[in-house]
């Protein structure tokens, strides 16, 4: 946006020219240090880390946890003392590899059920009476209000051997046929607390997108003849991908990374990559290699965020926002 | 074509439509005027099928509409907002319908390009609705609206957005466009001079029911009652008695004017003692600074009380004798910068017998 100086209606008078690139200048500069509290954050709390753990992952680990020195003097001598050995590791068996593909795994079927069971309430939300909208959102949110710990410990007690719920299904299970299934500790018990945590996390972002959104473009879509149907395919649901991809940035994130819920509700079948580099840290006192886990974890991250961010955009310029 | 017969439709205490009855014919430029709350956008979403009425029938080509919902019905809408979808390109807005009756791609793609050359705008096709002009988003939404060829096609404030030389502009498009492709349209406007440059009929609406249905011209001169008078266009309305009368002539008393002649209105029978109105455009009344009456004129001499100089004419409200303002209008067709009359002058008006239109 260029100013208009006073004067500068009369051609050319010779303060105009050298005046307006100051103000030029000076609005460059403003617009650069309108970036730099954001670029700050990123450098402290996300760039340094990444860059610490990356040196951590070339070194040795300590005795007693820790690191070793990344150099020693001998004879005099000043030598480095870095390896790849920590990276190598990561492909010398399967098991973490193998981890990994199974925590995205674990982290997309939780995305995707949650994303089926938030659409429709987040659907359902956006169009209800406004005087309603406000309660209905708090109860969304609701559930933040306790501790998270505290829940998943509800879902112990729901999963247990001795709850209702595995005893009501045994029962079922016993006059079909079938042998008794246990509930706790196996990946269905993960999956379903992760789904439970992180639905809040879609549905908001879905209602933020859907709220905004024209019903007179059903209308319109009704009258020149599409049914029910075609009325969501074709113009409810494309014009909510940006609000999808958002809420799936915001679910799959941490259900690849966490380890409380594998770690109370899993036992030995659902065990995830958070779990591992956990251990390495704190069981194992293995830093150097936690730190590959933890970067080839990131890497991941950023790649799959990257990703559904140009599918959100390309969605987004879509809609002509 | 379409037959709306003893429509009614009330939200709660509010009656929107009162025992609406009207029938428009094949091809025709019909217009519902009226001001806002008067119903005529309830008439439209009912033809539309967004709304069920109370009761009446709405029939169309004499087939009952009340049982198909909208998609099913061979009316289309353009939305006072236009509606067109964001996230499609203008091809894909004008295709949907079409998609909608699962016609062939290759008939898509014909007809899309065809009706974008009648809306002309041909390039357009690959653009995204925000990338165009609030004139051509009009074009575009009656496109997508006149392509699948309905029946009738309604059309609810289209050019209320637009400014006021875009308006006149897409006025004279809409005539021809109407004229081209010979559907029925149905104009929903609350703009008197809008409703009287485009519609073939207009249906005057008034806190749902309909004052008056006739052509532009028919309403404008010889409205049936007062609301109408007032409603369109500017209108000096004189209230009267009756004091004696036949077929052709009437004498009225109005108060402090004394006694004068007006034309009988043919419809209406006054008998002497009746209450009437007299009601007289600012453009049918002379003006000057002294008048010799001609003899079947009707004379009065008042002061310029205020005025109103709006380029092509000038507005005159006159005071007369009694304290009654009326209006009248004077073209500034004079050569150089004329300024006939200020506040306060003396003037005297004069108007036919004939000018005016009497109402019960």
């Amino acid at each position: 946006m260029r100013y208009r100086l006073p004067g500068a209606s009369t051609p050319a008078t010779w303060f105009h020219k050298p005046v307006q690139t100051l103000i030029n200048r000076a609005e460059r500069l403003r617009n650069n240090l309108m970036a730099l509290p954001p670029g700050l954050y990123l450098l402290l709390f996300f760039a340094a880390p990444s860059l610490m753990m990356l040196f951590a992952s070339f070194r040795y680990p300590g005795e007693y946890g820790g690191l070793a020195p990344w150099y020693y003097v001998e004879d005099e001598q000043f030598s480095l003392d870095f390896t790849l050995e920590n990276w190598l590791r990561l492909f010398e068996s399967s098991i973490y590899l193998g981890l990994l593909f199974k925590s995205l795994g674990y982290a997309l079927l939780t995305t995707l059920i949650c994303t089926l069971m938030a659409y429709p309430l987040a659907l359902m939300i956006a169009r209800s009476n406004k005087r309603f909208r406000d309660l209905l959102l708090l109860l969304v949110i609701l559930p933040f209000w306790s501790n998270f710990l505290v829940r998943i410990y509800a879902w112990m007690i729901i999963f247990s051997p001795q709850g209702a719920l595995t005893i009501g299904l045994n029962h079922v299970t016993a006059a079909l046929g079938i042998e008794p299934i246990s509930l706790m500790f196996s990946s269905t018990a993960v999956i379903t607390c992760l789904v439970y945590v992180h639905l809040p996390f879609m549905i908001l972002p879905l209602y933020a997108n859907l709220e905004k959104h024209d019903s007179r473009l059903l209308d319109a879509a009704q009258d020149l003849g599409a049914n029910r149907f075609q009325c969501f395919w074709l113009i409810t649901w494309p014009q909510s991908l940006p609000g999808i991809y958002a809420g799936a940035i915001l679910v799959f994130i941490p259900s690849l990374g966490i380890f409380a819920i594998p770690d109370l509700l899993g036992g030995t079948n659902g065990i995830m990559i958070g779990n591992v580099i956990k251990q390495q840290f704190v069981e194992s006192r293995d830093w150097p290699f936690g730190s590959v886990l933890s970067l080839v974890l990131t890497g991941i991250t950023l790649l799959l965020v990257l990703l559904a961010a140009k599918l959100g955009r390309t969605a987004g310029t879509d809609n002509g926002k | 074509m379409l037959e709306i017969n003893a429509v009614s439709r009330s939200f709660g205490d509010f009656v929107a439509l009162n025992n609406v009855s009207l029938h428009i014919q094949a091809g025709e430029f019909f217009t519902l005027l009226g001001p806002s709350g008067c119903g005529k956008t309830t008439l439209l979403r009912l033809i539309a099928g967004f709304d069920q009425a109370d009761s009446g029938q709405i029939l169309l080509d004499g087939k009952p509409l009340c049982a198909l919902p909208p998609e099913k019905r061979p009316v289309h809408t353009v939305f006072q907002s236009y509606a067109l979808f964001p996230h499609m390109t203008v091809a894909e807005n004008i295709a949907f319908p079409l998609r909608m009756a699962k016609m062939s791609k290759a008939e898509i793609a014909h007809r899309v390009t065809e009706v974008l050359n009648d809306v002309r705008l041909p390039d357009k096709a690959k653009h995204y609705p925000d990338a165009l002009s609030g004139g051509q988003k009009q074009r575009i939404a009656i496109a997508r609206a006149l392509v699948n060829r309905p029946r009738l096609l309604l059309l609810d404030e289209p050019l209320s957005a637009l400014d006021a030389k875009l308006r006149e502009q897409m006025q004279i498009e809409l005539i021809n466009l109407q004229k081209e492709v010979g559907i029925t349209f149905v104009y929903v406007t609350h703009d008197q001079g809008e409703a009287l440059a485009l519609s073939h009929r207009i249906a005057v609406m008034n806190k749902g029911e309909i004052s008056q249905i006739d052509e532009p011209s028919v309403l404008y001169s010889y409205p049936d009652n007062r609301f109408v008078a007032d409603f369109i266009g500017q209108c000096n309305i004189l209230d009267a008695k009756v004091l004696s009368g036949n077929e052709q002539k009437v004498n009225i008393a109005i108060a402090g004017l004394g006694e004068i002649a007006a034309t009988a209105n043919p419809e209406i029978t006054f008998k002497s003692g009746d209450n009437c109105a007299l009601t007289l455009r600012p453009e049918k009344i002379r003006l000057a600074a002294s008048l010799e009456a001609e003899p079947d004129e009707a004379l009065f001499s008042g002061k310029v009380h205020d005025m109103l100089y709006l380029g092509d004419v000038t507005v005159y409200i006159i005071e007369l004798a009694n304290g009654v303002l009326i209006e009248a209008m004077l073209a500034n067709d004079a050569p150089g910068r004329t300024r006939l009359f200020d506040t306060g002058d003396a003037v005297q008006i004069a108007w036919r017998i004939d000018a005016g239109h009497l109402v019960p």
